[in-house]
C-alpha cells in the first residue's frame, strides 16, 4: 500500500509531523558527538603529519607530541593520537592512526603486518564488545580510512605499494595520494595519475570507491573527482600572504604553492571529500562491509573449527548458536540412525540363534521319534514272536496230550 | 559510534570527555560540522520506520485514532466482540511527508477484552513483542548478516487505549501494562475523551497516574535530557494519560474544515487543545520524541531481552575467575559443553546395547541348556526302555530254547519208544507181570 502525502497542497491540518524525524535524529547526532578513526601510511619524509595537520587546520603534531617521522623507530610501530575538536557545536573525536618506520628499512617485507595486525585487533574488539552479553559502552575505535601515501618518483607504483594496497583493501577503505604533489609538473602529475591508477586496475585493487547518488548534481561532482584520482596533495604548516591573502603555502623563490588552490594541488578536494562529504559514508562502508567481512569470516571459523569452510559456504547465514544447534540435531538423528542399525543386527542375529535352536530342536525331536519307532517296531517283533512261539507250543502241547492219552488206551 | 537511523544506533553512548584524548583549538573552519548534517541526509535516503502498537479493547476507536494522528485511512473492518482470544494484526504502510518517507506498521490487539475470563490476554502481545525482539536477535547474530536493510519490525511505542469510565484502571489495564512496561515504552492514553466532563478528567487523570505508580507500572517518559527540547517534554509528561478523541469527518467551523466530532450540544474539535489532548499526542509521539522512541526500544528494551535470552543459554561475560571470555572462548565453551553430552549419551546408548546383548546371550543359553537336558532325560528314558526290550527278548529267547530242548527230548524219547517197539510196552507188561 503506498499513500502519498504531499505537504505543499495541504493545510495545516492535514501536516502529521514526521518530516520533523531528521530534525530529532540531527539533534540527536549532535548531542551523542562524532569520532573518526583515521589511519596514515607512508615512508618517513612523504609530509604526512604536515598533511594532517593542513587537513584539520590545527598543530595535531607539534614539537611536543611529534609527528611519526620524527620518532625514530627500528621496526614498524602502529600508534595512534587522540584530539578532540569542535565547530559549529559539533564535537568530534579524532583519532590518528601512524605507522613510523613503514618502509623505512632495507629489509621491508612483511612491514604490512603490524598494520593488518592493528587493524584486525580493532575489529575483535569491536566483535567482542558487540558479543558481550551485558552491552554498555561500546567504544569504536576501528579504523574508518587509510591514507595510503605514495612518493612522488613520477614512474608508477613501488612493489611495496602494490604489495600493502592489495592486502589492506578488504580491511579498510584506502584513499591513495601522492604526496608533496608540488615536485611535478601538472603534465607529470597527470601522467603519474594515469600510470598509478592503471597499475591499480591491473592489480585489482580496490580503492575507496564514490557511493552511486540519484542527484544528477552531485554524480557529476562525483565523476570530476574519480577522474582525478589519486588525489595529488601538498601540506603545509606555514602561512603565507599571497596578494593581501593570508594562505596555507610553501614559500619557493619562484613562487608559493598554494595548498588550497585547486590548479596547484588536490588537497581541497581531498578535504571535502574525507572530511565535508564522506566522513558518514566511509565510516558506514567500514561497519557494513569491512567488519562484516571480518565478523563472518572470524565465526565461521569459531563454528566449523577444522570443518571444511567449502561445503558449508552455502549456510553462512546462520548464527554460530543456530549452527551448533544444527549439529546437535545431526548427530542427534546420526545416533538414531546407528541405535536402528544396532537394533537391526541384534534382532537379526537373536533370529539366527532362535532358529538354529529350534533346528536342533526339531533335529533331536525327530531322533527321539526314530528311536521311539524302532523299539516300538522291536516291541511288536517281539509280541509276535512270544505269540507265535505260544501258538506253537499250545499246540505241540496238545499234541502230546493225545499221543500220551494214545498211550495210556494203548497200554489198556 | 553512529549508525544510520535507518537501521539502529547500536548501545554506544559516546564518552564526551574523550579519554586520552587533548582538546586542540582549530585555526579555521575545518567542516566536519557538517557531520550531523552527512547522517540525517544518509537517513533520509534510507529511509526510516516506525512500529506502533495499539492495545485496547475494541471499539476504544484504535483505529479511528491512527487514521486521525496519520491523517489517512488505513485498512480494516471494525472487529466483533466475539473473538475466542487475542490476535495481534499488524498492516505496513509507506507514507511520505516532504522528502522524508515512513514505513509505519501499526499493530492492533484483536478481542482484547472481549473473553470472560482474560488471564490470558496479555500473553499474546507478550509474545509478540517478544517475537519481534527474537528476530532481530537472530538476524544479529547470523554469521553473514545484513543488519543495514533489516526490516525492523519492533515495537516502538505502545498506545494503551484506557476505557472512559472516569473511575479508575481495569485490573486487565494494570495487569497487561505491568507485563509489558520493561519491554516496550508504554504511552498511556484515555480513548473517546469526549465521554468524560473536564473535572471529571481532571480527578481521572490523577487517579490513573496515581495507580500506575503504586503498582509500579514504568510508563514511557518523555527525555528532558536535552535542553532543546527537555521544557517542552517536562510539561508533557504532567500531561499524561492523554485524554484523545479521534476522528476523521470534517466539520466546517468558521471557514475552515477541522476534524470533528458533531453532538447536539456541541462540536468537539480534534485539534483544539482545549478539548482534548490529541494535538500533544501527536506532537509528543510523532514530531518530537519519534527518534527518542526508537533509540529506548533499541538500547533498553531489546537490551534487556538480548541480555536475558543469552543468559537463559548459557552466555557469560567473564569465566568463574572474572576474566572476561573472548567470543572464540564462549562459543568454545559451549561447543565443547553440548560435544560432550551428545558423547556422553552415545556412550550411554551403547552400554545399553551391550547390556541388551549380554541378556540375551544369557537367555538363549539357559534356553539351549534345557533343551540339552530334555532330550538327555529322554534319551536315558529311552535307554531304559531298550534294556526292558532286550531283558524280554532274552526271556522270550530263554523259553524258545527250554522249549525247544523240551521238544527235542519229547521227540527223541518218543523215537526211542517206537524203536523198542513194544520193548517199552513189554517192559510195561514185565513190570506189570511182576
Amino acid at each position: 500500500l503506498y499513500f502519498s502525502f504531499d505537504y505543499k497542497f495541504k493545510n495545516l491540518e492535514g501536516y502529521v509531523g514526521f518530516a520533523n524525524l531528521p530534525n530529532q535524529v540531527y539533534r540527536k547526532s549532535v548531542k551523542r558527538g562524532f569520532e573518526f578513526t583515521l589511519m596514515v601510511v607512508g615512508e618517513s619524509g612523504l609530509g604526512k603529519s604536515t598533511l594532517i595537520n593542513s587537513l584539520f587546520l590545527t598543530d595535531l603534531y607539534s614539537p611536543e607530541y611529534p609527528g611519526p617521522s620524527h620518532r625514530i623507530k627500528k621496526t614498524v610501530q602502529v600508534e595512534q593520537s587522540k584530539v578532540l575538536v569542535k565547530e559549529g557545536g559539533v564535537q568530534l573525536l579524532l583519532t590518528i592512526v601512524d605507522t613510523p618506520g613503514f618502509g623505512d628499512a632495507v629489509d621491508n617485507s612483511n612491514c604490512w603486518q603490524p598494520v593488518i595486525d592493528y587493524i584486525d585487533s580493532k575489529f575483535e574488539d569491536y566483535l567482542n564488545a558487540e558479543s558481550r552479553v551485558n552491552r554498555r559502552q561500546m567504544p569504536d575505535s576501528r579504523v574508518q580510512c587509510c591514507l595510503y601515501f605514495i612518493a612522488p618518483s613520477g614512474h608508477g607504483l613501488k612493489p611495496l605499494d602494490i604489495e600493502f594496497m592489495k592486502r589492506l583493501h578488504e580491511k579498510v577503505n584506502i584513499i591513495p595520494l601522492i604526496a608533496k604533489a608540488d615536485t611535478m609538473t601538472p603534465e607529470e602529475c597527470q601522467q603519474f595519475k594515469r600510470q598509478i591508477m592503471k597499475e591499480i586496475q591491473e592489480h585489482k585493487i580496490k580503492i575507496y570507491e564514490f557511493p552511486e547518488t540519484d542527484d544528477e548534481e552531485e554524480m557529476k561532482m562525483i565523476r570530476k573527482i574519480k577522474d582525478r584520482l589519486p588525489l595529488a596533495v601538498v601540506g603545509s604548516n606555514t602561512i603565507i600572504e599571497v596578494n593581501g591573502k593570508r594562505v596555507r603555502g610553501r614559500q619557493y623563490p619562484w613562487g608559493v604553492a598554494e595548498v588550497e588552490n585547486g590548479e596547484h594541488c588536490d588537497f581541497t578536494i581531498l578535504r571535502n571529500m574525507l572530511i565535508r562529504t564522506h566522513m558518514q559514508d566511509l565510516k558506514d562502508v567500514t561497519n557494513n562491509v569491512h567488519y562484516e567481512n571480518y565478523r563472518s569470516r572470524k565465526l565461521a571459523a569459531v563454528t566449523y573449527n577444522g570443518v571444511d569452510n567449502n561445503k558449508n559456504k552455502g549456510q553462512l547465514t546462520k548464527s554460530p548458536l543456530a549452527q551448533m544447534e544444527e549439529e546437535r540435531r545431526e548427530h542427534v538423528s546420526k545416533m538414531k540412525k546407528m541405535e536402528q542399525e544396532m537394533e537391526q543386527v541384534f534382532e537379526m542375529k537373536v533370529k539366527e540363534k532362535l532358529q538354529k535352536l529350534r533346528d536342533s530342536e526339531a533335529e533331536l525331536q525327530r531322533r527321539h521319534e526314530q528311536m521311539k519307532k524302532n523299539l516300538e517296531a522291536q516291541h511288536r517283533e517281539l509280541e509276535e514272536k512270544r505269540r507265535q512261539h505260544e501258538e506253537e507250543k499250545a499246540n505241540w502241547e496238545a499234541q502230546q496230550r493225545i499221543l500220551e492219552q494214545q498211550k495210556l488206551d494203548a497200554s489198556r | 559510534m553512529e549508525m544510520l537511523s535507518g537501521s539502529h544506533p547500536p548501545p554506544h553512548t559516546f564518552n564526551n570527555s574523550g579519554e586520552g584524548a587533548r582538546a586542540v583549538p582549530l585555526a579555521g573552519h575545518v567542516g566536519f560540522d557538517s557531520m550531523p548534517d552527512q547522517l540525517v541526509n544518509k537517513s533520509v535516503n534510507h529511509g526510516f520506520c516506525f512500529n506502533i502498537l495499539c492495545v485496547g479493547e475494541t471499539g476504544l476507536g484504535k483505529s479511528t485514532l491512527m487514521d486521525t494522528l496519520f491523517n489517512t485511512k488505513f485498512e480494516g473492518e471494525p472487529t466483533q466482540h466475539n473473538q475466542p482470544g487475542v490476535t495481534l494484526k499488524s498492516n505496513t504502510y509507506e507514507l511520505q511527508e516532504s522528502n522524508v518517507r515512513l514505513k509505519l506498521t501499526v499493530v492492533n490487539t484483536v478481542g482484547f477484552g472481549d473473553q470472560i475470563n482474560k488471564e490470558d490476554s496479555y500473553k499474546s502481545i507478550v509474545e509478540f513483542i517478544d517475537a519481534q525482539f527474537e528476530a532481530y536477535l537472530q538476524e544479529e547474530l547470523k554469521i553473514k548478516r545484513t543488519l543495514h536493510s533489516y526490516h525492523d519490525t519492533r515495537i516502538h511505542a505502545c498506545l494503551y487505549f484506557i476505557a472512559p469510565t472516569g473511575h479508575s484502571l481495569k485490573s486487565l489495564d494494570l495487569v497487561t501494562m505491568k507485563k509489558l512496561d520493561s519491554k516496550v515504552n508504554i504511552i498511556p492514553i484515555i480513548a473517546k475523551s469526549d465521554a468524560i466532563s473536564k473535572s471529571e478528567l481532571a480527578k481521572f487523570k490523577i487517579k490513573i497516574t496515581s495507580e500506575l505508580v503504586s503498582n509500579g507500572v514504568q510508563i514511557y517518559q518523555f527525555p528532558t535530557d536535552d535542553e532543546s527540547v527537555a521544557e517542552i517534554n517536562s510539561t508533557m509528561n504532567s500531561h499524561l494519560p492523554f485524554a484523545v478523541v479521534g476522528s476523521t469527518e470534517e466539520v466546517k467551523i468558521g471557514n475552515k474544515m477541522v476534524k470533528a466530532r458533531q453532538y447536539p450540544w456541541g462540536t468537539v474539535q480534534v485539534e483544539n487543545e482545549n478539548h482534548c489532548d490529541f494535538v500533544k499526542l501527536r506532537e509528543m509521539l510523532i514530531r518530537v520524541n519519534m527518534e527518542d522512541l526508537r533509540e529506548q526500544t533499541h538500547t533498553r528494551h531489546y537490551e534487556l531481552y538480548r541480555r536475558c535470552k543469552l543468559e537463559e543459554m548459557g552466555f557469560k561475560d567473564t569465566d568463574p575467575d572474572s576474566k572476561p571470555f573472548s567470543l572464540q572462548e564462549t562459543y568454545e565453551a559451549k561447543r565443547n559443553e553440548f560435544m560432550g553430552e551428545l558423547q556422553k549419551k552415545e556412550e550411554e546408548m551403547r552400554q545399553m546395547f551391550v547390556q541388551r546383548v549380554k541378556e540375551k546371550e544369557a537367555e538363549l543359553k539357559e534356553a539351549e541348556k534345557e533343551l540339552h537336558e530334555k532330550f538327555d532325560r529322554l534319551k536315558k528314558l529311552h535307554q531304559d526302555e531298550k534294556k526292558k526290550v532286550e531283558e524280554k527278548k532274552k526271556s522270550l529267547d530263554d523259553e524258545l530254547n527250554m522249549f525247544k530242548q523240551k521238544k527235542t527230548a519229547a521227540e527223541l524219547l518218543q523215537n526211542q519208544a517206537q524203536q523198542a517197539g513194544g520193548s517199552t510196552t513189554l517192559k510195561r507188561d514185565k513190570e506189570r507181570k511182576k
